[in-house]
């Protein structure tokens, strides 16, 4: 059963059409790279997931329940979208860590702010802030980053960043996790160790949408590849499929582009 | 000679009024300086209008002028609304004027901070379920604090001079004591504010160097 259902996003930037009717549906456990060049409305399509751009078209289903309907008003309410949105996890492309919290508090900060709406938080207090911690932890050491726990983000590299924004989005726990080109802002040396961890995540079935360059490791990585031109889905297989037999014209063109550069 | 001591404790009584005018002043004129700048940043174009006209107003007149109008229009206009008899309703009208003047000033300090932090932070905190009061409390705030330290020391120590023009409206501040020596040819407790207001700045200089320095475990 499909864990995500994305039918017919449409998305307007005044009169630039940069997504024009985005169907496809993703299973549990399923990695998908988008790929297609710039402008071609992979990050807005992240974005709308993710309910930081509203889509003027358009339903997305999680779990067979409608999060997204253009057309239901009541689906786009404020306090709707902050329970929905959490279905979704997104790494952007710039790591966007708050500077003022340690590596650990960056990846707790929001899990505690929830967990204060809880009813019993007042009475477990403690208990609830422990665990917590102690996941917040636990997810350092599987971005392999438990020396850094308290380092604030100036004094960690670039791939460090984004190793602690990865945990950061583990933490709120999200049925698909999002990636926006999380290499793209990274020196080449520093791409390797990001790119490993998102590769244990595959290796664990983590639900993973990746829109990415970096055509190796989507290749590689991921169970289904989506490849994006001008707004619409041209082409969509495993990896073997889109990369090996393209079917279309375009995709053919894409690909030839990036293997000469 | 030994009126010199005097002379001294009266300066410095004087300058007590100008320290409480410079504390009140920043009570009430920060918060009320981050209300009006969420005003001027407001998407509800009547509310964002009416700041920025206030704070064109307020910024394009003399403190001087504001203090005249604030404490004698009362009476003019024959308003039901008077300030107290006496020192204590000139005190009053001068707290009231500094507060709205210093207010508008720091509603731009903090506008330029606030806008100047990348949206990715708010995406951020959207993305991971925080509300939008969470993220500017949580998030932003400390990092504009940072940001503006500077610019606000600069209207700090400008507030601190600036209180001497209480005295427009008979409050009896350092350098109108000073005066009234002054006009019977005793100069020198006119130079002598000068250090008053010196020693002040440089303890709150320490103070604006200490508190950058707090603020300086993080980047932003």
């Amino acid at each position: 059963m499909a864990i995500l259902e994305v039918h017919n996003i449409e998305k307007n930037f005044g009169t630039l059409q940069v997504l024009q009717g985005i169907s496809f549906s993703l299973e549990k456990g399923e990695s998908m790279a988008i790929i297609g060049s710039s402008g071609s409305g992979k990050t807005t399509l992240l974005r709308c997931l993710n309910f930081l751009e509203r889509p003027d078209n358009g339903k997305i289903m999680v779990n067979n329940e409608v999060i997204f309907d253009a057309l239901d008003p009541c689906t786009q309410r404020e306090s709707e979208v902050r329970k929905k949105r959490l279905h979704f996890g997104l790494v952007f492309q710039n790591f966007n860590l708050f500077p003022q919290y340690t590596a650990l508090k960056n990846i707790t900060l929001a899990a505690e702010l929830l967990a204060k709406e809880r009813p019993n938080f007042q009475k477990d207090k403690r208990i609830i802030l422990k665990e917590i911690q102690e996941k917040g932890e636990m997810l350092l050491a599987q971005v392999g980053l438990s020396d850094k726990r308290d380092y604030y983000p100036h004094q960690l590299s670039g791939g460090q960043q984004q190793r602690v924004a990865i945990a950061r989005a583990l933490a709120m726990e999200p049925d698909i996790l999002c990636f926006d080109e999380p290499t793209s802002a990274l020196d080449p040396e520093l791409t390797g160790e990001v790119l490993k961890v998102i590769r244990n995540l595959a290796d664990r079935n983590t639900t993973m949408v990746i829109v990415t360059h970096e055509m190796a490791f989507a290749r590689d990585v991921a169970d289904r590849i989506l490849f994006m031109d001008e707004g619409v889905i041209v082409e969509q297989g495993t990896p073997q499929e889109v990369f090996e037999n393209p079917k279309e014209e375009r995709t053919r063109q894409f690909l030839t582009r990036y293997n000469e550069s | 000679m030994n009126e010199i001591p005097v002379i001294i404790d009266r300066l410095s009584e004087s300058f007590l009024l100008n320290c409480q005018l410079f504390a009140l002043t920043l009570i009430f004129s920060l918060p009320l300086g981050l209300v009006i700048a969420f005003g001027s940043m407001s998407r509800f174009y009547p509310l964002r209008w009416l700041s920025r006209t206030f704070v064109w107003i307020i910024r394009g007149t003399p403190l001087m002028l504001q203090l005249i109008i604030i404490f004698y229009a009362p009476g003019l206009l024959d308003m039901s609304f008077t300030w107290p008899n006496g020192a204590s309703g000139r005190f009053v009208a001068a707290v009231v004027a500094f507060v709205i003047n210093y207010a508008c000033y720091f509603s731009e300090i903090f506008r330029g901070g606030i806008e100047s932090i990348p949206k990715g932070q708010y995406e951020a905190g959207q993305v991971l379920g925080m509300t939008k009061t969470q993220i500017f409390f949580k998030v932003i705030l400390l990092q504009v604090v940072k940001r503006i330290l500077p610019p606000v020391g600069n209207e700090v120590i400008t507030l601190v001079k600036d209180t001497s023009l209480a005295r427009i409206i008979a409050n009896k501040e350092i350098i109108m004591m000073a005066g009234e020596y002054s006009s019977k040819g005793l100069i020198w407790p006119l130079f002598a504010t000068g250090i008053y207001f010196l020693i002040f700045v440089g303890a709150l200089t320490l103070l604006l160097g200490w508190f950058e320095k707090k603020l300086s475990y993080f980047r932003a």
